[in-house]
């Protein structure tokens, strides 16, 4: 057995992979936020870019490369077309953001238009045809624990890695970026200097959507390729993100280590339950399925206990006007 | 010309009617493109799910036994919601309330407890307890770490879930059916005793006892959210946290009281799913159901009044009731999803209309007139 099969290895390899979806949608929510809405409906936009990205790959025959691209583009046209509700329920209409977000959840999400859109064209019925496979990057893959983690990965893996600088670097290095801060801790000043508040957020809810989207067709086109009725394909994903961000303290950077620390736990039940050590353990609690399936939602939790008991410390992070809609006349 | 939006100084009263109807006149047309574009004809659509909610034979009595749970979770909501306290958790704190209670049930069984009541009573304090103590975990983590309780208690709801799937599907629990052959291989919950069954009202609409506990408890959110002191502080916390640090009240007592408020009412709920209808731990039945997700809907429709809450449970319980009873080609699942997100997004939507008013308003004349030939677009 080579060190690359050892459970360390899997593990990590798993976490870049299974924290991918995660990075995209993170980073997709870390956008919307720094504009200074808060989307609480990831996990729905993620579920249906991830049921409309499947439904692309049925529709549109060609070669892997022309269809699988188009997915990825269908994917974030649909996120960003659930979060252009959210906007215009936060933005114009000046809903509450935190229930806009549920309801966009519940609308979106698995009882609602992705269950509804996976029924009607059957998409459950359907085997995958085309799907994003992993893809050896300069034939590395065989490299000692580096190989299997980072150059063994889906296209996917590494596009999110030119994402999370760009983002990076959109955010403190540009005009617009120091634009979109602006709008998101003080928008009545940002208005005074002439930026388009509103369009600005419209703008970054929607790429946060998008994004999300993405995130969602990772699981549907590459990770477990296909789509299953009801929320069990993202499960938890998107609240996950949503968590992710305040970890990264609304860092894309930090988002990434974060995002891949939460992929470890969401492919820690998978790893362990594949373990075989585990499999000599007495039965009992521990022989069962159900506390690793549970371990990523307690960690995530306890990280989050962790961060916010710190963050309320340094007063460290979020957007000053996260979660309040911005009326030009009541400022 | 250009729309503009003026804060309301005052409502007139018609608006209170008129907004929630235009909402839904809103969103009953929306949906109808909806169906349209799926190939559905809305009006057969909307007739079917009248009769099917509401005017068929027994479809009352069907409506109330989906009306019951989220009349809990919409309670539970509403209770949180009111204080910005955005308690998702309902849907967790249920499946504990559920587990309490069956286990009290099944405890007393065995000790040949026959008195009705007294199971009612036991189940009741079980579950509520249990689900307030499942509540308090995001309450405490936010009144004492400042942990964001929407992520908290929506974790919590996944670990709830796979808590009472190994409780019936991976252990051979205190909980599961072990007695037969069959029950072994396909694993169920065991049965509760038959006295430990809730009983009903009236014979031509059947109303569960658990319909009418809701109706109870709302009745008594309503006189504490209204006519007593912890209910005013809730609402000046809600308002203006500051100034009710400043009055001297005490924000995080009032942050545990009303998530364990939450979450008992949710717990109970629990115990009345067990008691009035499933008579056992059901984990698939129970998840499926997503009754805490839709007791959000209830409550963001009531706009957090308990009283509105049972009129909203009874009309979204009959929609539900509808859907699954319709559920089929002409009626696929997940539309029930679609239709409840649209309505709940007009009713959003709408609210911006009982706060503004929409002023048309031609462009200035006398100001273009002013600013000069020099500077034509000067106005604009």
């Amino acid at each position: 057995m080579s060190v690359n099969d050892s459970l360390l290895v899997v593990v990590l390899a798993q976490a870049v992979l299974y924290g991918t979806p995660l990075l995209y949608a993170a980073l997709g929510e870390l956008l919307a936020e720094r504009s200074g809405v808060l989307n609480l409906g990831v996990e729905g936009m993620m579920l249906f870019g991830a049921a409309f990205g499947y439904w692309v790959t049925q529709e549109v025959h060609g070669s892997d490369a022309a269809v699988l691209p188009l997915a990825v583009l269908g994917a974030a046209v649909s996120g960003a077309a659930m979060a252009a509700i959210h906007a215009f329920l936060t933005i114009t209409m000046r809903a509450s953001q935190i229930v806009s977000g549920l309801a966009l959840t519940i609308f979106a999400g698995g009882l609602g238009l992705s269950a509804y859109f996976g029924t009607e064209l059957h998409l459950a019925d359907k085997t995958a045809t085309h799907q994003l496979g992993s893809i050896n990057v300069f034939g590395l893959r065989s490299v000692p624990v580096l190989g299997p983690v980072l150059f063994d990965q889906p296209a996917l893996v590494y596009a999110s890695w030119g994402l999370t600088l760009a983002v990076a670097l959109y955010l403190t290095r540009t005009r617009w970026g120091l634009n979109v801060r602006a709008v998101g801790e003080a928008p009545a000043s940002a208005d005074a200097m002439g930026i388009a508040v509103a369009r600005y957020r419209y703008v970054h809810v929607l790429a946060g959507g998008a994004l999300a989207g993405v995130g969602g067709a990772c699981y549907s086109l590459s990770i477990t390729p296909g789509w299953v009725a009801g929320d069990t394909l993202v499960n938890g994903a998107g609240w996950i993100a949503i968590a992710l961000v305040i970890f990264s303290f609304w860092r894309a950077e930090l988002c990434l280590a974060g995002a891949y620390l939460f992929g470890g736990l969401s492919a820690l039940p998978f790893a362990l339950q594949a373990n075989e050590e585990l499999q000599h353990l007495p039965a009992g609690v521990l022989r069962t399925p159900e506390p690793y399936q549970a371990l990523p939602y307690v960690l995530t939790i306890a990280v989050l206990v962790v961060v916010s008991t710190t963050f309320a410390k340094r007063r460290l992070g979020a957007p000053a006007a996260l979660g309040t809609p911005y009326v030009r006349e009541e400022r | 010309m250009t729309v503009r939006l003026e804060r309301r100084l005052d409502q007139p009263w018609w608006l209170n009617v008129a907004v929630p109807a235009g909402s839904l006149a809103v969103a009953f047309g929306i949906m109808g493109i909806v169906l349209v574009a799926s190939g559905h004809s809305p009006w057969h659509t909307y007739r079917e799910l009248w009769i099917s909610a509401f005017t068929g034979s027994g479809a009352l009595s069907a409506t109330l036994i989906s009306a019951t749970p989220i009349l809990f979770t919409g309670l539970a909501a509403a209770v949180a919601f009111r204080m910005q306290l955005f308690n998702i958790g309902a849907e967790g704190q249920l499946y504990v309330g559920a587990v309490g209670a069956s286990f009290v049930a099944l405890k007393m069984g065995d000790h040949g407890v026959t008195s009705t009541p007294l199971y009612v009573l036991a189940m009741c304090v079980a579950g509520g307890l249990l689900g307030a103590l499942w509540a308090l975990i995001p309450g405490a983590l936010r009144a004492f770490a400042h942990t964001n309780e929407i992520l908290t208690s929506l974790m919590l709801n996944y670990v709830a879930g796979y808590f009472i799937t190994y409780l019936i599907f991976d252990s051979a629990s205190y909980w599961r059916d072990i007695s037969t052959l069959q029950a072994r291989t396909f694993p169920q919950g065991k049965p509760l005793p038959s006295p430990a069954e809730w009983s009903t009202f009236g014979s031509s609409v059947v109303v569960p006892l658990g319909f009418v506990l809701g109706l109870v408890l709302a009745a008594g959110v309503w006189v504490l959210y209204s006519r007593t002191r912890f209910g005013f502080e809730v609402s000046v916390i809600a308002d203006s946290p500051r100034a009710a640090r400043y009055a001297g009240m005490k924000t995080r007592r009032k942050i545990l009281a009303v998530m364990a408020l939450s979450g008992l009412i949710a717990g109970i709920g629990g115990a009345s799913q067990i008691g009035d209808f499933t008579h056992t731990l059901d984990p698939s039945g129970l998840q499926g159901a997503a009754f805490g997700y839709t007791g959000i809907v209830v409550a963001a429709l009531a706009r957090y009044n308990p009283i509105a809450v049972c009129v909203v449970a009874v009309l979204i319980g009959g929609l539900q009731n509808a859907g699954f009873t319709l559920q089929g080609v002409d009626f696929p699942s997940g539309l029930v999803g679609v239709m409840q997100g649209i309505i709940l997004f007009c009713a959003l939507g709408g609210e911006l209309f009982l706060r503004y008013r929409l002023r048309v308003a031609r462009r200035p004349r006398a100001q273009a007139a002013t600013a000069g030939p020099a500077s034509p677009e000067g106005a604009g």
